[in-house]
């Protein structure tokens, strides 16, 4: 039975955001019996109730909350208000992930000493190694029921994912298969296996894919230890004298203003929320925001290097067909720099449906070399090309000037030029994608640009010196014991991977720290 | 969304010399099209300025399977749009007399009666940058490719939850590799 807690109880653990680090958390709490209020901004929308039908569904479930822009990066020209597509609903953007679900490297959590100084990038080692995460990495999995562990096999591949193995083979790779996912390939944990649906983005109508919402939420209420509150948007933090955290204010659904008062505070809001709100519930103790003693709050704001190849062949593919995403090539994940830039990058199957791959091909193209792509949609094949982006103190999320929301609170504005390794990597990707669809006889192949960013990382990064970062290696922030970030916030760096398998991780690593600092009365 | 037409106004359109193109013509506040047999009534924008924006509308993005009743349905709402904000009416009308006059200029004929789509093509390349230009081309991309009707024509399935998916329909079908 779901919780329901006094909003002036001050025992509880209140967590901002219910997606893959939020969600997982208040679970994980739940069962160690710890209280917990889950704060979403977004709706409670069930498997019921998602639609197969790309611009309906993203008008259910994307977060369109207005956001500013600047910078070089091209998603700025092409979406000057949307730099992210990411959801705000119960569950989070686990309800429209793809289910990609691939561990860091161990390179990945030492970038400053791997990579060394590359010039105008912000690297530093993560203050926690692969080896301290991996027996939490296989709890993640276990609980997500990730292909290719746990002895649960790989899904089988679609067409998108035959022509990508066949151009894999020719150009001469060999890791490639239909990934780790998230993805049941048979009934396991009371969900069913993947019915080849397509729209893994618009919410698994099977319940096939792993998402918060109906996994890690409705197990911690069964625990009555938690209690959701969606369409609860959170605006500010609270502190006392002594400058622990003390309470949320947040909107309800009325836009009442309401207050829950907190023992430990938890964001999970996504990298560009979390940094956000940090900033919002600046006081005259803490004048630059909460735990930003570093200057660090916002800033390092990754998104991967990221673009897409598609690719029309002379007879048809037909790539909507089936599992979004279940098709991986990793030989381009390795980091070495014989190809001209620091890290690497995983080649994914990705299709969209015909509106948005018109709306995203070449956004703002029009006249026949648009049009004719288009023609040639039964025919296309399509991959995401996903890779580690240099962190930079000058991408950054800060608040909009002038621009307000509906709550009267600024906006977040996400400043974000291209590190000269991002582009040099992402030149790379392209040529590499083309190639690869080239030798099973593409006929023409399109370097796509980078979608509004779905990978948000950093804001609030992990150090093991408080000067250098946000938070330690358990998410605490540095400046204040009893509030924490729960989300890809926290990352130090971005690594190649698709982030929720770690977020996930960290989750489940936070959850054991948090209960064992409360039981110590260190929280 | 649909077009409709009376049978006596189609009938009526075959003893008028319309203006036009060779396939829409105008009749009093209403654009025919009497091959594809539709009719679009329009009531807040000039007509002659409703069967250019069609002309527009496929020229911006062409496809020569599509017929122009899809171009018409995506634009429809210009019209609709320029009843209730006279701001929208006075870009669309204003957008449209200055391809008309740039047209006229180069060729000696309206926009729409412009023979070649390069050349149009050439006069639209004009106003890219433009918040007129910008408007319909933003909005087009979804009201054209968004349309149910037209996916079938590019092969698209749609909505496939309710079919059980791809799982017995397909999904790894592909036969030529």
């Amino acid at each position: 039975m779901a919780a329901k807690f006094d909003q002036n109880d001050d025992s509880v653990v209140v967590i901002i955001g219910s997606g893959a680090g939020g969600g997982t958390l208040a679970n994980e709490l739940a069962q160690k019996g710890v209280k917990v209020v889950l704060l979403e901004a977004g709706k409670r929308i069930e498997i019921e109730d998602f639609v197969n039908d790309e611009w309906a569904s993203f008008a259910q479930l994307a977060w369109k909350d207005m956001r500013t822009t600047s910078g070089t990066w091209r998603v700025h020209h092409d979406f000057p208000n949307l730099p992210a597509w990411i959801v705000k609903a119960v569950g989070g953007s686990t309800v429209h992930w793809a289910g990609a679900s691939l561990r860091l490297q161990e390179h990945e959590f030492k970038t400053k000493t791997t990579y060394g100084g590359l010039q105008g990038a912000h690297l530093l080692d993560w203050p926690v190694s692969l080896k301290e995460l991996e027996p939490y990495y296989a709890r993640a999995e276990d609980k997500m029921g990730v292909t290719r562990t746990n002895g649960i096999p790989g899904l089988p591949g679609n067409n998108n994912y035959k022509v990508l193995a066949a151009g894999a083979a020719r150009v001469g790779y060999k890791e490639f298969n239909t990934g780790r996912m998230a993805i049941n390939s048979q009934p396991r944990a009371d969900r069913g296996s993947c019915q080849q649906i397509g729209f893994c983005f618009e919410g698994c109508k099977s319940g096939a894919k792993w998402s918060t919402l109906y996994t890690e939420i409705p197990k911690g209420e069964d625990t009555n230890k938690l209690e959701v509150r969606p369409q609860s948007h959170a605006a500010r933090i609270e502190h006392d004298a002594a400058g622990k955290v003390t309470e949320v204010v947040y909107f309800d659904q009325a836009g009442q203003q309401q207050r829950q008062k907190a023992r430990v505070v938890c964001v999970a809001g996504n990298s560009i929320e979390t940094p956000r709100l940090l900033l919002l519930s600046e006081s005259s103790r803490y004048p630059d925001g909460l735990a930003n003693s570093s200057g660090q709050v916002g800033r390092n704001y990754m998104r991967h290097m990221t673009g897409s190849v598609y690719a029309v062949f002379d007879r048809p593919v037909r790539m909507w067909r089936g599992t979004t995403m279940a098709g991986v090539v990793a030989d381009e994940a390795r980091h070495d720099i014989k190809r001209g830039f620091v890290g690497g990058y995983e080649m994914e199957t990705l299709s969209l449906g015909l509106p948005f791959i018109a709306a995203f091909l070449d956004p703002g193209a029009w006249g026949r070399e648009f049009t004719t792509a288009l023609d040639g949609y039964e025919n296309m094949a399509g991959m995401w090309l996903v890779g580690e982006d240099m962190p930079q103190e000058s991408n950054r999320v800060t608040l909009d000037g002038t621009a307000k929301d509906a709550f009267g609170l600024p906006v977040a504005s996400v400043h974000f030029d291209d590190h000269p390794n991002d582009i040099a990597m992402r030149r790379h990707a392209h040529k590499a994608g083309a190639a690869l669809y080239e030798a099973v006889g593409a006929t023409r192949t399109f370097p796509t640009p980078p979608y509004p960013s779905t990978h948000n990382l950093g804001t609030c990064r992990m150090s093991e010196n408080p000067r250098d970062g946000v938070c330690n290696k358990f998410g605490q922030t540095h400046d204040i014991k009893n509030l924490f970030i729960s989300d890809g916030s926290q990352f130090t760096t971005g690594g190649a991977e698709n982030p929720t398998l770690t977020i996930v991780t960290l989750a489940i690593r936070q959850a054991e720290y948090i209960a064992d600092q409360m039981a110590k009365n260190a929280v | 969304m649909t077009l409709e037409i009376s049978q006596r106004q189609l009938d009526r359109r075959r003893f008028i010399a319309g203006v036009g193109t060779a396939a829409l013509v105008i009749s009093g506040a209403a654009i025919l099209h009497p091959v594809e047999a539709w009719g679009l009534e329009v009531k807040n924008l000039r007509p002659e300025t409703m069967l250019t924006l069609i002309k527009v509308s496929r020229d911006i993005y062409p496809h020569d399977r599509l017929a122009d009743r899809y171009y018409a349905i995506a634009m429809k709402s210009w019209d609709e749009k320029s009843g209730s904000d006279p701001a929208t009416r006075q870009l669309i009308e204003q957008g449209i007399a200055t391809l008309d006059e740039l047209a006229k200029s180069k060729y000696g004929v309206p926009y729409a009666e412009v023979g070649w789509e390069s050349e149009r093509v050439n006069l639209l390349r004009q106003l890219e940058d433009e918040a007129f230009f910008q408007k319909i081309r933003s909005d087009l991309i979804v009201s054209l490719y968004n349309q149910k009707e037209v996916w079938p024509l590019f092969g698209y399935e749609g909505e496939s939850a309710a079919k059980g998916g791809y799982i017995n329909r397909g999904f790894d079908d592909i036969a030529w590799l």
